[in-house]
């Protein structure tokens, strides 16, 4: 650690001069990044808009409150699609991510090449999101429950399988070593030495997919994808925001719920 | 050497034990399951029609999208993608600031009662909605365009910064901190030097992270008007342009990608 004599006594630094011009340099490089950035943006803006935005806000709330409670009742079916969109879209994901995973893991792979297709499955779904899946599904195979529950598990396949082709690298081979010198063919290896020791794992990652899929499926109805969001854009477009807050309640609700089921369930296997 | 006496009976096979020993409970779970299946493919109603003509849309969507097209709209995509970057760093650099004080708010060993439960709500309520829910409120609020956006991921930054570290600060070594209040440091003085130094590593890398999320969130709330290449994207798949859609979406890929192994470079260096 350098040390300055300030009057004759020493004092501790943690950085030296030039650590420490270094580090101013690099706060104010990120702070010209940053601000070079903001303005563009500005740049972007129309301000004029923005400096009402006060007296916007109080008219929103204004409109959202009271809520309007009774169009609760047609929400039900909504709420309903929402989580079959969510549950069925996990569901088919977990069917197309377990070969895919043991086709990317680097133990269980047949071959090399069929390890970078399987990464390439794993790379497009996981970095394109759901919303835009269900855009590409919708002006496909038209609007409605089936595009968003296969948005939602084509998203959820690059997930699933990316955590448990890590967990499938890193089992304890001994066991499948056992399996093999006792003559075990390599659908037993996989079946009584990979399949016990990774599927809690996959359990957890399933579920929290799950959790996850809620929160998406409330909103995919957006742009098509059926669920509850198909009745908060009608919502929005028809300014009933009296009815958009008593949407806004009911996800809450769903998001909370859900979370809670998932962990709870997560403890409970795990 | 004598003869072994040949087993008189085969040996039981050996069965892997069920996870749920209660045959009931197995049976009735694995009923219940099948029960909602059935229900819950019954209320997809598919209009078939519309599927076999979407058949046709797809193969021109397969063949829009191996041969991307960067250049009919090269503008729009240039500004959105712009537009889509400096949203992420403008927003990632304000959420972090503010979810600070949120962070030493939520977090039960240094907050009082009070101010704990107010920023445990605000943290709820930012985790619960969706980015593009949020967006859709902010462009009313402000009007279409960037600023929305960064409004609306750096709402989505305080929570998730906010929650996660709020529990590292929930879990640091409280003898550091009792240290320096013994010598006399005051409130500041115990924050900075006590619990700080502590939750460092964990922020850095947190806020890295959350760099990357709000990357992938600032294609999509373009959508609803909120700036960035969502907008453009959502244009081109609307008007049929798969190859512009295509290269908008080659390019997202080639940035997201781009951003998760500097986020994890980083992450690995300084954790």
């Amino acid at each position: 650690m350098p040390v300055d004599v300030v009057h004759g006594v020493p004092v501790w630094r943690k950085r030296n001069r030039r650590q420490t011009l270094l580090t101013y340099l690099g706060y104010l490089i990120a702070a010209v990044t940053v601000l070079v950035a903001f303005r563009f943006i500005s740049g972007q803006t129309l301000w004029f808009f923005v400096l009402d935005a006060p007296e916007q806000v109080a008219d929103l709330i204004g409109r959202m409150f009271p809520p309007r409670w009774s169009y609760t009742q047609r929400l039900w079916g909504a709420l309903w699609d929402t989580i079959n969109i969510a549950t069925l879209g996990t569901l088919i994901a977990i069917v197309i991510s377990v070969p895919v995973a043991f086709l990317a893991a680097r133990n269980t792979t047949p071959h090399r090449v069929l390890r970078q297709v399987a990464m390439l499955i794993i790379v497009s779904s996981r970095s394109v999101n759901s919303l835009i899946w269900a855009l590409l599904l919708v002006s496909v195979i038209g609007p409605g429950l089936l595009a968003g529950v296969i948005a939602i598990a084509l998203r959820s396949v690059g997930f699933c399988s990316k955590l448990l082709f890590e967990a499938i690298e890193e089992v304890n081979p001994r066991p499948l070593e056992a399996l093999a010198s006792a003559g075990a063919s390599g659908g037993q290896i996989v079946t009584y030495g990979i399949t016990p020791q990774v599927l809690p794992a996959f359990a957890g990652i399933v579920l929290f997919r799950w959790d996850i899929n809620i929160r998406s499926s409330t909103v995919i109805g957006l742009v098509g994808g059926g669920g509850i969001g198909v009745q908060l854009n009608a919502s929005i477009n028809a300014l009933q925001w009296s009815q958009v807050s008593v949407i806004f309640a009911m996800i809450i609700f769903l998001v909370v719920v859900a979370e809670w089921v998932s962990a709870k369930v997560r403890g409970a296997i795990q | 050497m004598s003869a072994v006496a040949a087993p008189s009976r085969t040996p039981p096979r050996w069965h892997p034990k069920p996870a749920i020993r209660n045959p009931w409970l197995r049976y009735g779970l694995l009923l219940g399951g099948l029960v909602y299946l059935v229900l819950a493919f019954a209320t997809i109603d598919v209009n078939w029609n519309r599927v076999v003509q979407g058949v046709d849309r797809a193969r021109v969507l397969f063949a829009g999208l191996f041969r991307p097209d960067f250049m009919s709209r090269y503008e729009f995509i240039q500004i959105g993608i712009l537009e889509s970057v400096a949203m992420t760093v403008v927003s990632t650099a304000l959420g972090v600031v503010l979810a600070i004080p949120f962070a030493f708010g939520a977090a039960r060993n240094i907050a009082p009662l009070p101010v704990y439960l107010v920023c445990r709500a605000i943290i709820a309520v930012s985790r619960s909605f969706q980015e593009i829910v949020v967006a859709i409120v902010f462009v009313v609020m402000v009007g279409f365009g960037p600023l929305a956006g960064v409004l609306t991921l750096a709402f989505g930054s305080i929570g998730f910064l906010g929650k996660l570290l709020a529990e590292d600060i929930e879990d640091i070594e409280p003898s550091q901190l009792e240290a320096i209040v013994a010598t006399g440091g005051s409130w500041f003085q115990a924050m900075a030097y006590g619990v700080v130094p502590q939750i460092m590593p964990r922020f850095v890398g947190l806020s890295v992270y959350r760099f990357d999320i709000n990357f992938r969130a600032s294609s999509v709330i373009g959508i609803v008007g909120a700036g960035g290449i969502g907008g453009a994207l959502n244009t081109s798949i609307a008007r049929y342009e798969y190859g512009t859609t295509s290269a908008i979406l080659l390019v997202i890929i080639a940035l997201v990608y781009a951003a998760e192994y500097a986020s994890a470079a980083i992450r690995k260096r300084v954790q």
